[in-house]
C-alpha cells in the first residue's frame, strides 16, 4: 500500500548508514585502478616535466589520500547518496530564495553528451564552434530577457557574479578619477547579503536601508537621506527575499543616476518576473542571473553553478573576459579577449559549460511565452501556499504589506507557535525530516522572528503543495499536543538531533580531516579535554 | 546531574493586574493587596518548570521556601531541595539577594528566577557576573534583556541546557525604570548592570545578531570604524553600553560601562562624567571640536533620555547634531522590528531637531540609515 492520498502524510524512513569518513576506510596498499607502468620513455618525460616545477612547489611526501578498491568506493558514495534528500526526492519548496525547480532530465542528457562533456578546455576554437554557438545564443536570450547589452557567462555562482559586478563598479569609479569622491554603496537589508559583502571587498563603505514597516518595501525617505555624490552604486534585489516587488524602483535608480552613480540589479530571484519586468526599464546598468536557479540548471550543491553578469553598453567594456564573439565575415564564433577595460578573468576556460547548455535548452524549450508562464505559475503557486499558511495555526507573515499578494516567495514566521508552545522554526525543521521534507530557517537578516521562506516555483502541482502543507500542519499540531516528539526530532532520519552551538563556536570546528585529527581524538572528544 | 537554582519573587507582577505600574516598595505592595492582587509569579514559574518534567531525573532543583520557589515546584510536579533560607510572610528584595548568594555558593549551573526588572536588579546586585542566569518574565515591567520571551521559552532554554547543550555566555542588560515616574505616565529607564545569560537565540529576547562571538567581533569592527571618525585633537564623549565600551577598549582604557567617559587623542580625560562636568569640558574646546558617541539603549531604541541623562539638552545643543556619532550592532536595530530610534531629551524642540534620518555605524565601513523620532 502506498501513502494515504487523503491525509497526504507519508510513513517515511530515511536510509541510515553509520558510514565512516572516507579517510577512515583507507587500507594501505589497496588500489582502485592499477595504472600500467609507463615504460622508460614516459618516465623520462615525466621526470622532465617535474623538473620544471620550482623546488618549493614540490611535495616532499605524497598526499594522504584514502587508498581503496573500486567496489568500496562505490558503496561508500552510494550509501552517502541514500542519506541525502535532494530536489528529485522531496517537495523542495521549503528552501525559499533558492528557486528549487525541476531540471528536465533531457537537458542533463544534452549536457552529459560527449559533445559537451568530452571537450577539452585547451581545444582549438575552430573545433569548439558548437559550444561557442550555444554560449553566444544564450547570451542573446539573456539580453532580451533583461534588456541589457552584453553578458559574460563565466562566474561559477551568484556571489562570484556579484563579486565581478563590484569589480566593475570599482574599475569604473577609478577610471573616472573618482576614487576619493565616490566611496559608498547603498543596499537594502533584504537584498542578498553578498551585495554588501562584495562592496566591502572592493573597498566601498556600505549603507543599508531598512524596509518601511507598513509597505515592507525599502524606505524611500531613508534612501533619499543616504544617496549623495559619494554614492558609487546601488546594489539591490527586487523582488526582495520576502517576496515583495518594489514598484518605486525606477525612482531609486533615477535618484542614483542623478548623483552620477551606477545601479546594479541582483536578479538571483528572477522567477516571478520573467517576461514581466526587465532590468533595463527599471533603470539598471548591471545585473546578474543565477542560471542554476531561475533557468533550471541544478545548483550542484555549492557548485558548479553559473551566475551570468549583464551590462548596459557603457559598462560592457569592463566585463570579464573572454566574452563570446561572432565574426560575420568568417561565420565563426570566437573567444573574445579584446575587451578594452576588462576586470580580467573570473574563471578558467569557458566557465561552467554544462550549466549553460541546460539553461539554453530550457529557455529554447519554453520560448518567450513559456518564460512568462513560468513566472505566472510560480506566482500563482506561491499565493496559493501563502493563503493556506496564513490560516495555519501558529504561523503567519510579518505585519507589513497587509492584504497584498506576494511574488514568487514569502518570508513567514512561526513566532506565534513559539509564543504558544515554546517551539519554533528550528524544532519544525528538525521534525520535517521525519516526513521526507525540508524547511530552511532563513534567518538572514535577523529581522523576522522564527522565520521560514517558502518558494513553490512553477514545477509543483497543487497535489504536491497540499502534501507539503499537510506535513507542516501535522508538525504544528504535534507542537501543541506532543512537544517532546519535536524536541528529540528527527527520529527517522540519517542522524538524530544536532545542536547549532557547534556551528557557532570555531573552537569546536573541524572543517578538514587533517584539522579533525589534530583537534579531536574520538568522536568530537577534544584532545586536551 | 544538572544543578538548577530557582528564585521566585512572589510579589512581582502583582501591581500590573490592578493597574499599578510595578510593585516596587512595601507601600505599593500593600496597595496592590488591598486592590485584590494575588501572586502570579509562582504560576508563571510553574509553567516554565513543567517543560522540565521529561528530565526531572537528570535535574537537581534547589529552591526557596513557600511562594519563593517551593509552590511553583510543587505546582509543576518537580522534586526539589530547599536551600535552608528562612523568610517571613512578606518577602522582599533582601530575601531575593540572600537566596541568590546562597545559590551561587552551592554552585548552581543556572540560576532561574521569576520576576520583573526589580528582581533582575536584585539578582545582579547579589551575584554580579558570577552565575549564569535566566529570567522567567513575571513582572509588570520587563525592560531587561535577561528574560526569556515567555515562561515556556524559559523552560525550553533550560531543558536544552539539562540535555547537554553548552552555549556560550553573553552579558545581557539589566534595566529598570523609575516606578514613581512611570505611575505618573513617564517612562525613564536606566541601565543598572549586566547578568550573564545563555546565548540562546531561540529563546531569549534581544539576541538576534548571531552568536555572542560574532556580536563581540561586530563591536570590535564598530570600534575600528569609530576610531577612524574621531579626528586627532577632538574631544570624544563616549556614552554607556557594551558597544561603546569596545571603543573605549580600542582607545586603550576600560572606562565605565554605565557612565559617560571623556577622551582625547587616546587619553582618558575624565571618567563617569555628570552633566556639569561635561559642560565644563565642552567649554574648554573650540567650537565643533567635540563628538558624542552613543549606542541605543535597551529594547526601545532610545539614543538620549534613557540611561544617559548626562547628555542633557544643554550638552547636546553645545555639541551639535552633526557631531553625534551613533553606533549599534545590527541585531539591536533588528530587534526594534521596524520601530524608529527615539530621543527624549526633555526639550521637545531639541527632540524635533534631532529627529530625521541618521547614519548608524553597524560595522567597519558599514552603516544603516535609520529613522529617529521624538
Amino acid at each position: 500500500m502506498g501513502m494515504d492520498m487523503k491525509e497526504k502524510i507519508r510513513d517515511f524512513h530515511q536510509a541510515r548508514w553509520d558510514e565512516p569518513v572516507i579517510f577512515e576506510l583507507s587500507a594501505p596498499g589497496e588500489r582502485g585502478i592499477l595504472v600500467p607502468e609507463g615504460g622508460p620513455l614516459v618516465e623520462a618525460a615525466g621526470r622532465e616535466a617535474l623538473e620544471e616545477l620550482p623546488a618549493e612547489m614540490r611535495r616532499a611526501t605524497p598526499p594522504a589520500l584514502p587508498e581503496m578498491g573500486q567496489m568500496r568506493v562505490l558503496k561508500h558514495f552510494l550509501r552517502l547518496s541514500q542519506e541525502n534528500l535532494g530536489a528529485d526526492f522531496n517537495i523542495d519548496i521549503g528552501q525559499g530564495t533558492c528557486t528549487m525547480k525541476y531540471s528536465p532530465k533531457v537537458n542533463d542528457r544534452l549536457a552529459g553528451s560527449p559533445k559537451v562533456a568530452d571537450l577539452h578546455p585547451l581545444q582549438d576554437e575552430s573545433t569548439l564552434q558548437g559550444a561557442l554557438e550555444i554560449m553566444y545564443r544564450t547570451e542573446q536570450l539573456l539580453k532580451s530577457i533583461s534588456g541589457l547589452d552584453r553578458f559574460c557567462l563565466h562566474p561559477g555562482g551568484g556571489s562570484q557574479a556579484l563579486s565581478g559586478i563590484a569589480a566593475i563598479i570599482r574599475a569604473w569609479v577609478d577610471d573616472h578619477g573618482l576614487r576619493d569622491k565616490k566611496d559608498e554603496i547603498i543596499t537594502t537589508i533584504f537584498s542578498h547579503p553578498s551585495n554588501p559583502a562584495v562592496a566591502k571587498l572592493r573597498g566601498f563603505k556600505v549603507i543599508t536601508i531598512y524596509p518601511d514597516p507598513v509597505t515592507g518595501r525599502p524606505d524611500f525617505e531613508a534612501f533619499k537621506a543616504a544617496v549623495s555624490d559619494r554614492t558609487a552604486a546601488l546594489m539591490i534585489t527586487n523582488p526582495e527575499d520576502i517576496g515583495l516587488y518594489n514598484d518605486r524602483i525606477r525612482e531609486f535608480t533615477d535618484l542614483v543616476h542623478a548623483h552620477g552613480g551606477i545601479c546594479s540589479y541582483d536578479q538571483a530571484n528572477a522567477n516571478g518576473i520573467l517576461g514581466v519586468t526587465r532590468a533595463k526599464e527599471a533603470g539598471f546598468d548591471l545585473c546578474f542571473f543565477n542560471i542554476h536557479k531561475t533557468f533550471s540548471s541544478p545548483h550542484g550543491c555549492g557548485g558548479p553553478g553559473c551566475g551570468v553578469i549583464g551590462a548596459a553598453e557603457h559598462l560592457a567594456p569592463y566585463l570579464p573576459v573572454p566574452l563570446v564573439g561572432f565574426c560575420e565575415e568568417s561565420g565563426k564564433y570566437f573567444l573574445d579577449y579584446d575587451v578594452p577595460k576588462t576586470i580580467g578573468k573570473m574563471k578558467d576556460f569557458y566557465g561552467v559549460l554544462p550549466a549553460v547548455v541546460r539553461a539554453y535548452a530550457w529557455i529554447m524549450n519554453l520560448g518567450a511565452e513559456g518564460l512568462l508562464e513560468v513566472a505566472r505559475v510560480a506566482t500563482l503557486n506561491n499565493n496559493y501556499v501563502f493563503q493556506k499558511i496564513l490560516k495555519m495555526k501558529g504561523a503567519g507573515a510579518p505585519p507589513y504589506a497587509k492584504g497584498e499578494h506576494r511574488m514568487e516567495q514569502v518570508r513567514y514566521s512561526f513566532q506565534k507557535l513559539k509564543e504558544e508552545t515554546g517551539l519554533g522554526i528550528a524544532d519544525v525543521q528538525n521534525r520535517i525530516f521525519d516526513y521526507a521534507g525540508h524547511i530552511w530557517t532563513s534567518h538572514e537578516p535577523f529581522i523576522v522572528p522564527e522565520p521560514f521562506t517558502i518558494e513553490p516555483t512553477e514545477s509543483y502541482s497543487k497535489d504536491e503543495l497540499d502534501e507539503y502543507l499537510a506535513v507542516l500542519e501535522r508538525i504544528v499540531e504535534e507542537a501543541y499536543t506532543d512537544p517532546e516528539i519535536l524536541r528529540h526530532a528527527p527520529h527517522r532520519s540519517v542522524i538524530h538531533h544536532v545542536d547549532h552551538d557547534y556551528l557557532e563556536d570555531p573552537k569546536r570546528w573541524a572543517i578538514t580531516w587533517r584539522m579533525y585529527r589534530k583537534r579531536f581524538d574520538g568522536y568530537f572528544q577534544p584532545k586536551d579535554a | 546531574m544538572f544543578r538548577l537554582g530557582l528564585i521566585v519573587n512572589p510579589v512581582a507582577g502583582m501591581g500590573g493586574r490592578v493597574g499599578l505600574k510595578g510593585t516596587d516598595g512595601p507601600d505599593c505592595l500593600t496597595k496592590a493587596r488591598e486592590l485584590g492582587a494575588i501572586p502570579l509569579a509562582p504560576s508563571r514559574a510553574a509553567l516554565a518548570l513543567r517543560v522540565l518534567l521529561p528530565v526531572k531525573d537528570e535535574l537537581c532543583l534547589f529552591t526557596c521556601p513557600g511562594l519563593m520557589g517551593e509552590t511553583a515546584a510543587v505546582e509543576a510536579g518537580l522534586p526539589f531541595r530547599a536551600i535552608g533560607l528562612r523568610v517571613g510572610p512578606q518577602t522582599g528584595p533582601e530575601d531575593t539577594k540572600e537566596a541568590a548568594r546562597r545559590m551561587a555558593e552551592s554552585g548552581v549551573d543556572l540560576l532561574l528566577f521569576a520576576g520583573g526588572d526589580g528582581t533582575a536588579r536584585d539578582i545582579a546586585e547579589a551575584v554580579g557576573e558570577n552565575v549564569l542566569c535566566l529570567g522567567i518574565p513575571a513582572g509588570v515591567k520587563i525592560h531587561s534583556a535577561v528574560y526569556a520571551a515567555t515562561p515556556l521559552h524559559a523552560g525550553e532554554a533550560v531543558l536544552s541546557l539539562v540535555r547537554g547543550r553548552r552555549p556560550s555566555r553573553r552579558l545581557a542588560e539589566v534595566m529598570d525604570i523609575d516606578e514613581e515616574a512611570f505611575r505618573k505616565g513617564e517612562v525613564r529607564s536606566r541601565l543598572f548592570g549586566y547578568l550573564p545569560v545563555p546565548a540562546d537565540r531561540r529563546h531569549l529576547q534581544g539576541l538576534k545578531s548571531g552568536s555572542p562571538r560574532s556580536e563581540a567581533a561586530l563591536q570590535k569592527a564598530i570600534a575600528a570604524d569609530l576610531l577612524e571618525k574621531l579626528k586627532p585633537g577632538a574631544l570624544a564623549l563616549i556614552g554607556s553600553g557594551t558597544t561603546t565600551r569596545e571603543l573605549k577598549r580600542a582607545l586603550g582604557f576600560e572606562g565605565t560601562l554605565l557612565g559617560v567617559d571623556a577622551v582625547k587623542d587616546g587619553k582618558l580625560v575624565a571618567e563617569d562624567c555628570g552633566e556639569r562636568q561635561l559642560l565644563e569640558l565642552i567649554a574648554r574646546e573650540p567650537e565643533g571640536n567635540v563628538r558624542i558617541v552613543v549606542t541605543p539603549i535597551g529594547g526601545q531604541g532610545f539614543l538620549f533620555g534613557r540611561g544617559n541623562q548626562q547628555f542633557s539638552p544643554e550638552v547636546l545643543k553645545r555639541v551639535g547634531k552633526e557631531n553625534i556619532l551613533v553606533a549599534a550592532v545590527p541585531g539591536k536595530l533588528a530587534a526594534l522590528a521596524g520601530a524608529p530610534l527615539r530621543v527624549d531629551t526633555g526639550d521637545p524642540r531639541l527632540d524635533r531637531e534631532l529627529s530625521g534620518y541618521t547614519k548608524v555605524v553597524t560595522g567597519y565601513h558599514e552603516a544603516v540609515m535609520a529613522k529617529v523620532t521624538a
